[in-house]
């Protein structure tokens, strides 16, 4: 076994290790934290793609934001309000079927995909040029469409943020 | 450096864990200098001499410090939460030393030539964020809690203007790789991004003003995602005693500190290597090659930690208010303005 399939599978450990903590920590703020090396771990799986804009982004959108606003806003309610948010163990036997059920179909489709491996990595990945004339050539309407989404996202969280302010 | 390396090991991973190395070894020797130049420029700034007695002008005093720290006590507070007060600062330290592998030292040594380069080092600097804010909440301390968010809250604003001063640089060049970005500003001075790059004379004079607000502004925000003086809030010593590593102390507190002052050469080898040629040489094709790149892209990049360590003696602290409204209501719409006519001037 080579370095990198060691450093791969380090990667697989750590994705999966912090995922089963997320699930099992009683510790809400650690399970946030936690999560932090789920996301990390996935874009490692990115980049042994070679698909290193995806795992990029993945870092930048995932860590950098959702994560970071997941942590402030669990931060924020566990300690100040002085009540510790703990996470339960509820209808444990329907919980465990549907986990058994998602995991064979997911097994079920893995094995049964003809999987197009290549025999040598290819020579360079798509990267950020051919992505970005796609955007603005062939989906462009598509691509102006989710960034006028994002905008009244923007402006209805901006709106509702201010509310208490103006009234 | 990486095809002699591939030459002599084979393509394996061993080469990018070696090409990893000097960074780190840099870093390492940089803190020392850095400790020193500050306490110096710190005290010729007040009028005063600094260290005097270790030593030649005290050079021998960052070793003084750094043995000092290694022999401290490792203070854990009794109801922090061990692992993450643990891991905090090797998470800090991780994500601004990450960014060092996209950083051209010079035409033939860079880290990792991916081609995304300064849109990595910008998504690494988000594991910084995720870090401070760990520490902040490990540490179990109010001071520390609000000094994390607040530094949570500056380096993500600040994060805004920063990415768009890289792109006014990006348009010009055409290119995220900052070792092909160097390469694009060849032929002296007048050829660096910040005079417009080696574009027609009339196209020049019109895009300098824009380039150089870009400039101006990337410097700005680096300072602030560093968190230094004017933009120091989140150890704002006067409200917060230390901010998020009030409860460090010993190798930990180094290490936070070593990565502050990684994190301040990162910025400015950032601006660096877009605005002011990289490795190039100012004298075009004198004195330039791979050993002078070296050389080049240090000499700029520690002007600017000057510069920082020369601000943080001179100005005071900014409010938070005004740290937000400098951030979105400033820099943010002068960088829409200079990303516009940057793209309109390079168009027509």
């Amino acid at each position: 076994m080579d370095l990198a399939t060691v450093i791969f599978y380090v990667f697989v450990l750590i994705t999966l290790g912090s995922a089963a903590v997320v699930v099992v920590s009683r510790n809400i703020v650690r399970a946030a934290f936690a999560l932090l090396f789920t996301l990390f771990g996935v874009a490692a799986m990115y980049a042994f793609l070679m698909a290193d804009f995806l795992a990029v982004t993945q870092l930048l959108v995932y860590v950098g934001g959702i994560l970071v606003l997941l942590i402030f806003g669990v931060m924020l309610t566990n300690r100040q309000i002085s009540v510790d948010i703990k996470t339960g163990t509820v209808q444990t036997w329907l919980a465990a079927l549907i986990v058994a059920a998602l995991g064979g179909t997911l097994a079920g489709i893995v094995w049964s995909t003809q999987w197009n491996i290549l025999s040598q990595p290819p020579a360079e990945t798509a990267g950020a040029p051919k992505i970005g004339e796609m955007f603005l050539g062939s989906y462009l309407l598509p691509f102006e469409i989710a960034s006028a989404v994002l905008l009244v996202a923007l402006i209805g969280a901006a709106l509702i943020a201010r509310r208490e302010r103006t009234s | 450096m990486q095809e002699l390396l591939k030459s002599f090991l084979g393509d394996n991973a061993l080469v990018y864990i070696i090409m990893g190395v000097p960074p780190l070894i840099f870093i390492l020797l940089y803190a020392l200098v850095t400790l020193y130049m500050e306490m110096k420029v710190s005290a010729h700034i007040q009028d005063r001499v600094a260290y005097m007695r270790t030593g030649w002008h005290g050079v021998l005093q960052p070793f003084a410090d750094i043995l000092k720290l290694i022999q401290k006590e490792d203070i854990i507070p009794a109801q922090a939460d061990k692992l993450l007060f643990t891991l905090a600062p090797y998470l800090v330290f991780t994500g601004t030393y990450a960014g060092f592998a996209a950083i051209p030292f010079s035409e033939g040594y860079i880290g990792s030539n991916i081609n995304l380069g300064v849109f990595y080092i910008v998504a690494a600097s988000s594991i910084v964020v995720a870090g401070l804010l760990m520490s902040g909440w490990a540490s179990n301390n109010k001071w520390s809690l609000l000094g994390a968010m607040r530094s949570a809250a500056q380096i993500v604003s600040y994060e805004i203007p920063s990415a768009l001063a890289i792109l006014v640089a990006v348009m010009i060049t055409g290119s995220l790789n900052l070792n092909d970005v160097s390469k694009f500003q060849e032929g002296g001075l007048f050829n660096w991004v910040v005079f417009g790059g080696p574009l027609p004379l009339l196209q020049k004079l019109a895009i300098i003003p824009f380039t150089a607000t870009a400039f101006f502004i990337l410097l700005t925000a680096g300072i602030a995602e560093a968190n230094r003086t004017p933009f120091d809030l989140p150890e704002a010593e006067s409200e917060l005693v230390q901010g998020f590593n009030t409860e460090y102390s010993g190798m930990k507190f180094a290490i936070f500190y070593v990565a502050e002052y990684a994190n301040m050469f990162l910025v400015s080898a950032v601006a660096v290597c877009l605005f002011l040629g990289g490795w190039q040489s100012p004298f075009g094709s004198a004195l330039s090659g791979p050993i002078w790149g070296v050389f080049w892209i240090v000499i700029k990049g520690m002007a600017f930690v000057f510069f920082q360590i020369w601000l943080r003696w001179t100005l005071p602290r900014l409010r938070v208010d005004q740290l937000m409204y400098v951030s979105w209501k400033v820099m943010t719409p002068m960088l829409f303005v200079c990303v516009f006519a940057v793209g309109l001037i390079l168009v027509l």
